[in-house]
């Protein structure tokens, strides 16, 4: 079927309604991106439809909630019910879980909590389907737990509600009300004037202003335009573009068409790493049902507007997800950027005018058409305006992805969204903006999350990724690491890069080993300011910022390893040894079984000891000891 | 990206492979329309398909498409995933990304290198494991997260890992 008007719209949004929010029987949707496939959902899914489909249960799968460190998440609804998430629940789980929603009984321990209202942002203008359903005692609203209670979901809006394969879910979720609109009653330009005036900036990590970038673009000379989605999704730890795809492939694409019309082009392409088989899948999919109901390919909503989408896969090259990299590499070619003085939006792919959005850019485009450049405007700060999806990740209790209005506190998204830290344990400090990016320490925890603020820090907003670490990580080896990582993935076509990379990591290996000596922090400095001023991309541009920012903060376990020869945090394994403490040891044992290399001896309810000849600082006696007696030396 | 050292590389064993062109004419000109610009997704479809890119093979797309060989080896080792050398039966992908590297990744790397006695980026010599390592497979709240063929291990430590091994044969 071909949707030609907004009835056919408004036809498809009711007849979905039902299935989506008042299913005729019970309801079990599994949350289904890889996230929640890696920890057991595929076989809670194919458990749960061999034990209940025959029941007359509908069993569908959704993309992730967010909440990762709880999945497998199952979401059940019945009509007149409450509708409830359920945490944990693995294959042998499932049946129990049902059987007790089927009874009524709802046991605590393996709910998240109790939905209150599951409408998205572009569905105010329907009745919250739960209104009727009489909540249950002594549990908490899903939207009320720390997680979700300080979240605001617009990118993220439809991820763990549709069935990421079944476009007639995201129209019954207010999806494709945007683009019939600018279709049909706006012009390109005044479509650019709503981005622009929204304040929405790039969510790949530079936070160029995406309405000024289409503008440049329309306007520039040439025959055929392109537009293209930016899945290149490389900073490791960051994984929003995933959950996107995965979960609600269709706001990109609809985002896309809308980014198309505006600018004037007919032909897209979305660049997808391929370490994302799923979202793949899911994008091929997408395109197919897209196309088979005109909302694609040529004749789009019969407007006479045509646009079609290629897919192109990354081919493992942290540097492609650069712009001007990205454009050669759909050209075929080896991905080295191009110096900026000339444009993308001018010369980009072939030679033509090209513009390059990231995944969560494309995926907040339909719900400004929809809601207005106001309302969006309306949220965040001064110079950041809507939300920005944080990926919570590292020593953190609740990983998983947030979305949040711009100017939350860290410590806001780290302590009551993220729980703090786990084991008790103090926080150090968080990383943000990937390999480009800073470690901030706790000083700066009430800093606003926006791209000036986190700027003024040393560290830069990036793609959103947030790794929060405690004692056990040294800054200095973290560092080192980062430099590991983009030495590796420097293309290597200018000197300041690819030689003072080297030269950085070089040092940095040292002090890691212990062969730091004076004047190397100095030496540190100074290279770096070269790297960052001579370097052609922004890869050799922004690489020195996880040195300057641990520098700056954490000056002192630098000189600690240097001077003292001493690494706090047990990591480098030159400088430092476990040892136990007898005063804390209650001899649980637990240490003794478990070394590896059977280093440790000691009698039960005695204190124990480490043979330092055979310790290898696996640290697997630290992280396992219950009463932090394994000390480090 | 280590250009200099393919050359040597490519010298392994050209001719214990069978390679069936006419499949590759298939995918070069039906699937791929003959397109030079899809060079990346054709080299990534036989990659997969032989587990690797013999020599005979970049030889062929190269005539067939008219690329340079010496563009073709430019592509083959710029792009982290393509292999010059045969791959192991299993493969095993360990996650190295920042955040399942400050929860442990570095000491389940350093196991497996033990265990396997190669380093990343090689095989073993009975060809049971090839042994990679990743920046990110996007699991990083579950993690640390490594991968064998295609399953995914998660909120994992170098104990389970050298278990899970025994299973692949
Ligand atoms: C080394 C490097 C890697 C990058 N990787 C990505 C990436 O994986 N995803 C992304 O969206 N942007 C990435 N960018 C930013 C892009 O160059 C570009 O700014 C962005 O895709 C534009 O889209 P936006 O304006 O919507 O953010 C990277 C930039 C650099 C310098
Ligand atoms: S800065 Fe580094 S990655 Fe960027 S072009 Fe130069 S060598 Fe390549
Ligand atoms: S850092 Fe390991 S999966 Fe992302």
């Amino acid at each position: 079927m071909k949707i030609r008007s907004k009835d056919d719209l408004d036809k498809i949004r009711s007849k979905v309604h039902d299935s989506l929010y008042s299913p005729p029987c019970l309801k079990i949707n599994v949350g289904m991106a890889t996230c929640g496939i890696a920890t057991g959902a595929q076989d809670t899914y194919n458990k749960a439809l061999e034990i209940f489909e025959k029941e007359g249960v509908s069993v569908a799968k959704t993309g992730c909630m967010g909440f990762c460190e709880q999945e497998p998440l199952v979401d059940i609804l019945a009509p007149g019910k409450p509708r409830i998430v359920y945490r944990h629940v693995t294959e042998d789980k499932i049946q129990e879980v049902v059987e007790s929603y089927q009874k009524g009984e709802y046991p605590k321990k393996s709910i998240l909590g109790q939905m209150k209202d599951p409408r998205s942002v572009l569905e105010d203008d329907i009745e919250n389907p739960l209104r009727g359903a009489v909540p249950i005692n002594g549990i908490p609203f899903l939207e009320e737990i720390p997680f979700f209670s300080k979240q605001l979901k617009i990118a993220l809006r439809n991820c763990g509600y549709i069935d990421p394969d079944n476009i007639e879910e995201y129209i019954g979720r207010g999806g494709y009300f945007s683009l019939f609109r600018c279709l049909n009653e706006m012009e390109p330009e005044e479509t650019i004037a709503s981005i622009k005036e929204s304040g929405l900036r790039g969510r790949g990590g530079a936070g160029f202003p995406t309405g000024i970038k289409w503008e440049a673009c329309r306007k520039a000379e040439g025959e055929k335009r392109y537009v293209m989605c930016n899945a290149d999704e490389g900073d490791p730890g960051a994984y929003m573009d995933r959950s996107v795809l995965e979960g609600d492939p269709y706001s990109v694409l609809e985002g896309m068409v809308i980014g198309a019309y505006a600018i004037g082009s007919n032909d897209g392409f979305i660049y997808v790493r391929h370490e994302y088989p799923l979202a793949v899948v899911r994008l091929v999919e997408t395109i197919k049902q897209a196309e088979a109901y005109g909302l694609l390919g040529s004749n789009i909503l019969g407007t006479g507007f045509d646009f079609n989408i290629k897919i192109s896969t990354g081919a493992g090259a942290f540097v492609c997800g650069e712009s001007t990299a990205l454009m050669r590499s759909l050209e075929g070619k080896v991905g080295r950027p191009r110096a900026k003085y000339i444009r993308s939006v001018e010369k980009g792919y072939r030679d033509s005018p090209s513009t390059l959005n990231n995944v969560e850019t494309w995926a907040n485009v339909p719900p400004i058409i929809s809601k207005g450049a106001q309302w969006y405007a309306s949220l965040g700060t001064e110079k950041s305006k809507g939300t920005k999806v944080f990926s919570l990740v590292g020593k953190v209790r609740n990983t998983g992805l947030v979305e949040v209005a711009m100017g939350a506190s860290l410590r806001t998204i780290i302590f009551d969204i993220g729980g703090g830290i786990p084991r008790k344990r103090e926080f150090k400090a968080v990383q943000t903006g990937g390999p480009s990016g800073g470690c901030i320490p706790e000083d700066y925890l009430d800093t606003p999350v926006d791209y000036e603020h986190l700027a003024k820090l040393g560290a830069i907003m990036g793609s959103g990724g947030m790794i929060v670490m405690d004692r056990d990580t040294c800054m200095v080896d973290l560092a080192r690491y980062f430099l590991e990582f983009l030495q590796e993935e420097s293309c290597g076509q200018c000197v300041p890069c690819r030689e003072g990379i080297k030269r950085l990591l070089e040092i940095l290996t040292d002090i890691c080993a212990g062969k730091g000596k004076e004047g190397d922090i100095e030496l540190l400095e100074a290279l770096s300011d070269t790297v960052v001023k001579t370097s052609l991309c922004a890869l050799g541009g922004t690489a020195p910022n996880p040195v300057l920012s641990t520098l700056k903060y954490f000056r002192n376990e630098y000189e600690a390893h240097i001077y003292d020869k001493k690494c706090p945090a047990g990591v480098c394994k030159e400088l430092f040894y476990y040892e136990i403490d007898e005063e804390k040891c209650n001899g649980c044992h637990i240490c003794f079984l478990r070394c590896p290399q059977k280093a440790i001896s000691g009698e039960k309810k005695k204190p124990h000891t480490i043979d330092q000849e055979k310790c290898i600082k696996c640290s697997i006696c630290y992280q396992s000891c219950k009463v932090d007696a394994i000390a480090i030396r | 990206m280590g250009e200099i050292a393919v050359a040597k590389e490519t010298g392994a064993q050209p001719g214990a492979v069978e390679v069936d062109f006419r499949a590759i004419d298939d995918l070069i000109f039906t699937r791929f329309n003959g397109d030079k610009e899809n060079i990346i997704m054709i080299l990534q479809a036989l990659n997969k398909e032989y587990n690797w890119l013999p020599e005979p093979v970049l030889n062929y797309v190269s005539t067939r498409l008219d690329i340079p060989l010496s563009q073709m080896y430019g592509v083959a080792t710029f792009y982290s995933m393509f292999s010059l050398e045969p791959r192991g039966r299993h493969l095993i992908c360990l996650c190295t990304g920042t955040a399942c590297h400050v929860r442990g990744g570095q000491i389940i790397k350093e196991r497996l290198e033990a265990h396997l006695g190669i380093k990343p980026g090689k095989t073993t010599e009975d060809m049971r494991f090839t042994f990679e390592t990743v920046r990110c497979i996007g699991c990083c709240s579950i993690g640390p997260v490594a991968k064998i063929d295609e399953k995914v291990y998660s909120r994992t430590n170098s104990a389970a890992i050298l278990k899970a091994l025994e299973g692949y044969t």
